[in-house]
């Protein structure tokens, strides 16, 4: 070896693996040590993903489980884990990561910024996230305690008291469920505090808040609500531990405690919580109905205003989901208010897509097929949140699988399906291929037929008085049907979610390849090579109105003389 | 900063309004109104802390280095001093007048609002002391003005979220 060779950085440089296993062992170093906001929020996103695997197959024992009366599948403890297990993680585990993936991934490339605010906070909290999840699945390992008592948690996934007492739930299975929430809930503080940071200030120059795209102001309104809707369950789940661990009686009735607080201070939290996920999904929608209408988006500062309308009351409509718990009727009638007051700016927002479609040159691509798929499902889905957003029905409905069809309905018919738009229109930009259209076919056309063939006919059992989280069922009283077709939409739904895993795989390396701008947008992540380099951008196009491509790409028609 | 204060408002609504809610419920003594005495000393010495520290804030944006490190050592001695008031009384409580975090309701929601409390006067207390070595190394200069005045935002807020906590606890509570 030379004197020449010495010096650290050649000697780094030099010693560049070659061999399969040493290439491994650098990535996975480097998704350890990354601070890069592109690295981490695919990390997120495939996080994600695992977890949706671990989720959909707890789904699926569920369903196995109900699909006929008296059925054995699995015993009564397991199925109450399966449900407990489901919900949680689908909720903070899958939707809250992806959400938040696309979030840390599209926000800096949007607004033109190197990186977020905060990077070191970006990987801590996706670290805090992860590990969150890893403690909520350990308790499968763990949760056993010294009692020999069940394992995963099995008080489902809002946990009511008096249940989570130790009296009730021995062992350490809630334990790990207050926990996982815990560290996972710090994690979601983090990328609230860094979104909220970035947006506000981290735009590139001429980024006015007004020329901003409309993501963005929803991810800013959603680390806006993170803040305030993840911290009263953090308290909650810290007063959950002083009962358990210190002797404490915030909801320990017999000592005068409240369990009616347990569920007051879980709804503040639940509540904007569906808003949460809700609003990024509004946000796909808004980036990818316009570009596929070729039109801008219609009424963008009405858009704003509603997201920020939603973001505020949302955080006042908590009560409705314990109506049938047996409120003072003027505390009724408020939150009946409340909540159909939320449908007014929800409304405008679909209007305003309606409009964006109307008179467009529409091309179904893909992402357009599962963004007009939202727009039926979202709509039904705020239509029968209404009806339960009414006191007198929902104590006719309250706890039937009328809810559970309609929670599903937003957050599968709504929320699943914006992200899938998300995830054929954002794929190519994140590795330079497109994601094969047969298998994307198949992926949509399977899942909406098991959708509707699931979450449809659940409405139907709801009516019929089918409760939720109940084990198995007599046979005789017309639910059997149903549960059979409910159990053959969760087969579709199995075969369509595997199209996509397949397919995010296969095309990473056999996909067609796509330019910086396969599908003629508008917005900057567009401007900048796919997959983005490091540094995002080495020229900035110049930001005169909210779709700078445009701008650069009809000189003779520019959208900021119209501004 | 101004993220985390919001958030952190959040988790202590949250403690007030299950404080507020279960005042005058405990089916057992003692009272708040049998075992409290109002801590007016700690309460001066922590207010008397925000204004310390504004002044060091003050002194290292003119760059008098001498000035921000002793109102810097003045906000750390105040703030110790709070915290040691807490455990005193806390002593007293427990071994005084018998009232644990399991005792009845009270005991819950006051050892809980107030050791939320005195949890982030701890983090604080730390911050503090990170930043006093830090300018005792002399490696606190004019430039950082801006970082130390963003965590002297921290500290007014442990503050002014004792004006609220003392405020329920030791007079609407009692």
């Amino acid at each position: 070896m030379s004197s020449n060779s010495l010096p650290i950085p050649d000697a780094i440089d030099s010693a560049k693996p070659t061999s399969g296993e040493a290439r491994l062992l650098e990535t996975l170093h480097e998704c350890v040590i990354t601070v890069d906001h592109k690295r981490l929020g695919i990390m997120y996103i495939v996080a994600g993903l695992i977890f949706l695997l671990l989720g959909g197959l707890e789904a699926v024992i569920i369903r196995i489980q109900l699909l006929l009366p008296h059925a054995q599948f699995v015993s009564p403890e397991v199925f109450n884990r399966m449900f407990t297990m489901h919900g949680t993680t689908m909720i903070f585990f899958v939707i809250m990561l992806i959400l938040f993936g696309f979030g840390v991934y599209l926000v800096p490339l949007m607004i033109g910024a190197r990186d977020m605010a905060f990077p070191r906070l970006n990987a801590w909290g996706f670290w805090m996230s992860t590990f969150g999840g890893l403690l909520l699945y350990f308790s499968f390992v763990g949760g056993d305690g010294l009692y020999g008592a069940g394992t995963a948690p099995d008080v489902g996934w809002w946990a009511y008291a008096p249940l989570t007492a130790r009296a009730f739930s021995p062992g350490h299975s809630t334990d790990y469920w207050t926990v996982a929430l815990l560290v996972s809930g710090f994690g979601s503080v983090a990328i609230g505090v860094n979104l909220v940071a970035t947006i506000l200030s981290m735009r590139c120059p001429r980024m006015t808040l007004a020329r901003m795209p409309l993501l963005c102001w929803l991810y800013l309104v959603m680390g806006a609500l993170l803040l305030f809707t993840i911290t009263p369950l953090t308290a909650a789940q810290v007063m959950l531990m002083v009962d358990r661990y210190l002797g404490g009686h915030f909801f320990d009735t017999q000592a005068g405690g409240s369990a009616v607080l347990w569920m007051h201070f879980f709804w503040i939290f639940g509540h904007p919580e569906v808003y949460v996920l809700v609003l990024p999904a509004f946000g796909f929608v808004s980036e990818i109905v316009p570009v596929f209408s070729r039109k801008p988006i219609f009424g963008y500062p009405i858009m704003v205003a509603a997201t920020v309308g939603i973001g505020f009351i949302s955080l006042s409509v908590w009560a409705h989901h314990i109506f049938a718990m047996g409120m003072a009727s003027y505390s009724n009638a408020f939150f009946v208010l409340t909540t159909m007051a939320i449908a007014v700016p929800t409304g405008i927002k679909i209007f305003n897509w309606l409009g964006t479609m109307w008179g467009g040159k529409i091309r179904y691509e893909l992402p357009m097929l599962f963004c007009v798929a939202f727009l039926f499902q979202f709509l039904i889905a705020g239509l029968t949140g209404i009806m339960l957003g009414s006191a007198p029905f929902n104590w006719q409905l309250n706890n039937s699988y009328f809810v559970v069809a309609h929670f599903h309905y937003v957050i599968v018919g709504g929320i699943l399906f914006a992200i899938l738009g998300a995830f054929y229109y954002w794929y190519p930009k994140v590795t330079g291929r497109f994601l094969n259209q047969t298998l994307g076919l198949w992926n949509f056309w399977l899942l909406l037929i098991g959708f509707h063939l699931t979450f449809d006919f659940m409405h139907f059992a709801g009516i019929l008085g089918m409760v939720r989280r109940i084990y198995t069922y007599e046979p005789g009283r017309g639910w059997e049907f149903w549960n059979v077709v409910i159990g053959v939409g969760t087969l579709f739904q199995v075969l369509g979610l595997s199209c996509f895993t397949f397919n995010l795989v296969w095309s990473y390396f056999h996909g067609r390849p796509a330019d910086r701008d396969p599908w003629d947008g508008w917005t900057l992540e567009w401007a900048t090579a796919s997959p983005p380099p490091e540094y995002n951008f080495s020229v900035l196009p110049e930001v005169r109105s909210a779709r700078p491509l445009w701008d650069l790409k009809h000189p003779e028609d520019p959208d900021w003389k119209y501004q | 900063m101004f993220c985390l204060i919001a958030a952190e408002s959040a988790i202590f609504v949250i403690f007030l309004v299950a404080y507020i809610f279960y005042i005058g419920k405990s089916l057992s003594g003692p009272t708040p109104r049998q075992v409290l005495e109002i801590p007016i000393f700690n309460t001066v010495c922590l207010l008397l802390s925000s204004l310390t520290i504004h002044l060091a804030v003050r002194s290292l944006q003119r760059g008098s280095s001498a000035a921000f490190k002793l109102f810097w050592f003045l906000t750390l001695a105040l703030g110790t001093i709070f915290l040691f008031g807490t455990g005193r009384e806390w002593h007293r409580l427990i071994y005084g007048a018998g009232l644990t975090i399991s005792t009845n309701l009270f005991g819950t929601t006051y050892y809980s609002l107030v050791g939320l409390h005195a949890f982030h006067v701890v983090a604080g207390l730390l911050g503090l002391a990170i930043v006093m070595l830090l300018a005792l190394a002399t490696k606190v200069t004019k430039e950082h003005a801006e970082h130390v005045d963003v965590f002297s935002l921290y500290w007014h807020f442990v503050d002014v979220v004792w004006v609220v906590v003392f405020t329920t606890v030791y007079v609407v509570g009692r």
